[in-house]
């Protein structure tokens, strides 16, 4: 009789407690922690505004990857292993986001990576999609701003050899340039960690470049401009979404003030009344202005509620259908449709520095890619 | 690419300066390798503890510029002394392995504990100055952009050099370090405090350090825990290049160093990915043509 009460109890806690787990994978300490804190105050802000679905309480389970690929993955496996969490999201980082898919995929359970948007993330891959744009995207939209807004000609592009985001942005950019807008590309190479850049400038000053590209993160992109500007280089400097952190003012000071980046989000192009609404709430939160990545933490939450309603189910595999299947979710970064692949496909911000602000200049559909 | 003349100018100057930095570096190395005959792996980490005592002394305590280059220099040698005492001064007569490993510790040591301590982000040097826009000035002659900063840091380069060399030989400490680089023991018995010199010359070489610091921030005004690694590397390069415990020898070696990596991406810019490779490639052909430097004596070790 005892038994069979106790037994009763534990049914009876499980359906009163039933829940909806979510693990969240984010490098919440190490070198890109800056991003993994930001991500997390976009996805709580979420968690707070909604957190029921399908009758049930959801759950978050924060799993530090300590900006490391193996502890990714080793977060990946707990969540799904142990937390028995439905979806994952996370990582922000490309190769960590990789990392984690392997197990993500192994198990069957769909991850959404937030900002990773190298191509190679959801190449071949059946359960990871993410609610960024991938690099492509971005580079063909960098070619679009410098031909059509910007009438530049010569354009010198600094390669960062280390990094495949920084390879990939090149080559499509060059592409588009080239073929669209007739223009004269000159490529000139560096690697992450480099401080000395001078021969570079000198290199793009006697290729008479009305605009130099940089490609890689915003460190390098600060000091680079700072010698390009003390070298006399009165031209425009454009960026990939490598340019959005604040260290990108605070390092490059006046060196980088007029410079342009397409990124993912920025409070500024908010229209819609559903972005002011986050941007408010933001506020009020947490008395400052949302990041890129808060705003993408934010949609990477919605956008699975949004996936487990429409998936009627708490099957990680049906809702990874769901997931796969969004198309026109309005989120606070923008309308998101993910593709076939798993990729988001959504507008390109670009957006300028202004007096140290970051400020919106222009956006771009991702018709005009075409 | 065609080389013009002011490309030509400009890349000549950034090369002088890269190598003065380089110079006041590998000064420190061949100073404590002199004497001890050991090589402080860690004088680029010292160097980066100088940026941080620099920055933090002007952004904590609130110092002037100048007052907060000061107490890095002041910092940094005390940081220097502390590793001699703590990490050196008991190997004094162990192998010479068992101290080049502990230097290497050492290096380990202060990357991880900055780490932890500091943060591993990149931090803003442009927050200990008043005037931001120093590192961005530039004099310009026709077409050709001098960036100021270059004169700075060759001018404090230049002015740090002659302090030493009047240091090391004009006055009785340098007598005394001149002396210990020749012979311990028979110094000691001259009634010469052995370790006190010793702890001297790790002060001043870690100063030296702190300053080739302050100085790197300033055109790299970004810097993290591992800032020091690839500066420190290439200091030790310079002074090998230079022969390794002659002062002269480092400075040359330093300037030279700076000088022919800038002049190697002015003239084949295709090269510009193995630029750090070159001066490696630079300290291989100097060991096996020119073992002990440019300036070094060739000692005959004795048996």
């Amino acid at each position: 009789m005892k038994r069979i009460l106790v037994t009763l109890l534990v049914i009876l806690s499980i359906s009163i407690f039933a829940e909806i787990r979510i693990g969240v994978l984010l490098p919440l300490t190490g070198g890109i922690s800056a991003f993994g804190d930001w991500t997390k105050k976009g996805i709580d802000l979420a968690h707070k505004q909604k957190n029921t679905v399908l009758g049930e309480k959801v759950t978050l389970v924060y799993v530090d990857t300590r900006s490391e690929k193996t502890e990714a993955a080793n977060g990946m496996a707990r969540l799904t292993d142990k937390e028995k969490v439905v979806t994952v999201i996370g990582e922000i980082a490309s190769s960590n986001s990789m990392a984690a898919a392997e197990i993500a995929e192994s198990r069957k359970v769909p991850q959404v990576a937030v900002t990773s948007t190298s191509p190679l993330v959801t190449q071949g891959k059946k359960f990871i999609s993410r609610v960024c744009f991938i690099d492509p995207l971005q580079g063909t939209a960098l070619a679009e701003f410098a031909g059509k807004n910007l009438k530049a000609k010569k354009v010198t592009i600094f390669v960062d050899i280390e990094q495949d985001y920084s390879i990939s942005l090149t080559n499509y950019f060059v592409e588009r340039f080239e073929k669209k807008y007739k223009g004269q590309v000159l490529k000139v190479q560096y690697k992450s960690g480099d401080q000395e850049f001078s021969a570079q400038i000198a290199q793009a000053l006697s290729f008479g470049s009305d605009a130099i590209m940089m490609t890689g993160y915003y460190n390098e992109i600060a000091l680079a401009a700072q010698q390009a500007r003390s070298m006399g280089f009165k031209g425009y400097i454009i960026a990939g979404d490598g340019a959005d952190a604040p260290e990108l003012v605070k390092i490059g000071g006046k060196a980088v003030e007029g410079l342009y980046f397409t990124t993912h989000y920025i409070p500024d192009a908010a229209t819609s009344k559903l972005g002011k609404d986050f941007v408010d709430a933001f506020k009020k939160e947490y008395g400052t202005l949302p990041a890129m990545n808060a705003a993408l933490g934010y949609d990477a939450y919605m956008l699975i509620l949004n996936a487990i309603e429409r998936a009627k189910s708490k099957d990680p595999v049906k809702i990874n259908d769901a997931i796969r299947a969004t198309k026109g979710f309005q989120g606070v970064s923008g309308t998101i449709n993910i593709d076939k692949n798993g990729d988001a496909i959504k507008t390109v911000i670009v957006a300028q520095v202004k007096d140290g602000k970051f400020v919106f200049a222009s956006s771009i559909e991702p018709e005009d890619l075409q | 690419m065609t080389i013009n003349f002011t490309i030509f100018i400009q890349n000549l100057l950034n090369g002088l300066m890269v190598g003065g930095l380089y110079a006041l570096i590998a000064v420190g190395y061949t100073m404590v390798y002199g004497i001890l005959g050991l090589i402080n792996f860690a004088f680029g980490d010292i160097m980066a503890m100088g940026i941080y005592f620099a920055y933090y002394g002007a952004t904590l305590i609130r110092l002037n510029f100048p007052f907060a280059i000061v107490f890095s220099l002041i910092t940094t040698a005390v940081l220097g002394i502390l590793i001699d005492r703590l990490a050196y001064k008991p190997l004094r007569n162990a192998p010479r392995i068992s101290a080049l490993i502990t230097a290497i510790g050492v290096s380990f040591f202060i990357e991880s504990f900055a780490v932890v301590f500091f943060g591993p982000n990149y931090k803003p040097f442009l927050d200990v100055l008043e005037d931001k826009t120093i590192a961005f000035q530039s004099f310009i002659i026709g077409n050709v952009y001098i960036p100021k900063i270059i004169f700075i840091i060759l001018g404090v380069t230049a002015a740090a050099l002659v302090v030493l060399f009047l240091i090391v030989y004009r006055t009785k400490i340098g007598m005394a370090m001149r002396a210990i680089s020749a012979d311990i023991p028979t110094t000691s018995l001259m009634g010469i405090n052995v370790d006190m010199v010793i702890g001297v010359t790790f002060a001043i070489s870690s100063a030296l350090a702190a300053l080739a610091g302050v100085m790197w921030a300033l055109r790299y005004p970004s810097f993290y825990p591992y800032t020091g690694f690839v500066p420190g590397l290439k200091a030790f390069i310079a002074a090998v290049l230079g022969g390794i415990g002659s002062i002269g020898g480092a400075v040359l070696g330093g300037i030279l160093l700076g000088v022919i990596e800038m002049m190697l991406i002015t003239f084949f810019p295709t090269l510009m990915q193995y630029k750090d490779a070159f001066s490696f490639i630079i300290l291989i052909i100097i060991l096996l043509v020119k073992p002990a430097g440019l300036l070094g004596k060739r000692t005959v070790e004795k048996v």
